[in-house]
């Protein structure tokens, strides 16, 4: 039986990532990664994609992981944990195991949507019974903010800096959701610290359902964004309430939209408290604003269109 | 925390000890320190959630001390503690003071 998705009952349960690993002060991914491991009351084996969580939870012979835990390469993460599920099965088979164990990858924004893109895309067609949760923290920050195809529009990245030729990254981000929602796989959702309930919600709801899942997790750097290190929960609470991150799930082929904000704020109070769009707010790169908040709009409208055709 | 010679190490450098990073202590890293007020707690348990280092802890459901040991400062308890009538249970002071 489930425990109540209730603080004082979840904290109770183990928290199975240690402290003394050497994420940055104020760094969202440990959060993430820590609300996952609670929301779930299966056991879990785990593979991690390099990235900072990968290299900073793993240093020479000192692991912050309380669970078992693979790493092999930057492309591969959901490819390796295929083969610990198939060989999972495989035990089963043979009567050498007989516990249920839920698989999980996790992998950064650069290995996700960028360099590990086919073996996810690879290993979701193929059907395996797991978990990849990609906490997106919009650029590859662990080898020093270089723009990925997560960065949003206007960004200040150390391979397209704002300046006199360019104003940050001039294209959108990519939908990284909408394309393994594309794969018809059985659930693919987008969720964000900052909302701890909903993200719980869909871990346990991914881990009841059989075949491949997908969750999108927004995840705030204060290095790479340029914020203080306080900011990390009120960062993806604004991306939530600006509909910069729209929180939903697709379940075969169901679009549900889990949080509508009361009132959608201006994407600008997203910005403002970030350095990386500092150069946005002088009158020159105004423009850039108006289209992330043109791009903002036709996603949130086109969302709400998808969701309200599968409604029942 | 002592690091091992080669012949120490595990075939594959595989880790058996899982947690093992506890011994390495990173409080050090902090220059701003969080205290807790008691009085103005309302056992939301927030920060316990939201702590990235995993430097709070709680007993029974109830929120307990702060773990100076790895708590690195980032104030994120702080800054999300609701606390009481307008007054936060988590302040943070500067290490130097």
């Amino acid at each position: 039986m489930a425990r109540p998705l209730s603080l004082k009952e979840i904290s109770k349960k183990e928290v199975l990532i240690s402290s003394g690993h050497r994420m940055c002060a104020g760094c969202g991914a440990p959060t993430v990664i820590k609300m996952v491991l609670l929301a779930s009351d299966y056991p879990i084996i785990a593979a991690t994609a390099t990235g900072c969580l990968e290299v900073s939870t793993c240093i020479s012979d000192y692991t912050a992981w309380k669970i078992p835990w693979i790493h092999s390469a930057f492309e591969n993460a959901a490819a390796t944990i295929s083969g610990v599920e198939t060989m999972y099965r495989s035990l089963k088979k043979q009567g050498v195991i007989s516990k249920e164990i839920k698989f999980v990858a996790f992998g950064g924004d650069g290995g996700t949507y960028d360099i590990g893109l086919q073996s996810l895309s690879g290993a979701v067609e193929r059907g395996h019974d797991m978990l990849y949760i990609c906490y997106d923290n919009q650029a590859y920050m662990n080898t020093g903010i270089q723009r990925s195809s997560a960065t949003p529009r206007g960004a200040d990245t150390t391979t397209m800096p704002a300046g006199s030729v360019v104003p940050g990254k001039t294209e959108p981000r990519k939908n990284l959701t909408r394309i393994m929602a594309a794969h018809d796989l059985p659930y693919a959702a987008q969720a964000s610290p900052s909302h701890w309930m909903d993200l719980m919600k869909k871990v346990r709801k991914a881990f009841d359902i059989k075949g491949p899942k997908f969750m999108n997790i927004l995840s705030p750097c204060n290095r790479g964004w340029r914020s203080r290190t306080d900011e990390a929960i009120m960062l993806s609470r604004l991306a939530v309430e600006t509909c910069h991150w729209p929180l939903y799930e697709v379940e075969y082929g169901v679009t549900k939209i889990t949080f509508k904000p009361k009132e959608k704020k201006p994407i600008v109070d997203f910005l403002k408290p970030q350095g990386r769009f500092k150069h946005l707010f002088k009158p020159e790169n105004e423009w850039m604003i108006k289209k992330l908040q043109e791009d903002i709009d036709r996603e949130w409208e086109r969302l709400q269109k998808e969701a309200s055709l599968s409604a029942p | 925390m002592k690091l091992k010679g080669w012949g120490e190490l595990t075939p594959g450098a595989v880790i058996l000890e899982a947690g093992n990073a506890v011994e390495f202590k990173t409080g050090s890293w902090r220059s701003f320190r969080p205290i807790w007020k008691e009085e103005n707690c309302i056992q939301c348990l927030f920060c316990w959630l939201y702590c990235p280092d995993m430097a709070i802890k709680v007993k029974d459901g109830k929120r307990a001390e702060f773990d100076y040991d790895y708590c690195k400062g980032c104030g994120t308890c702080a800054l999300e503690c609701p606390g009481k009538k307008g007054q936060k249970a988590i302040v943070m002071v500067e290490e130097a003071k």
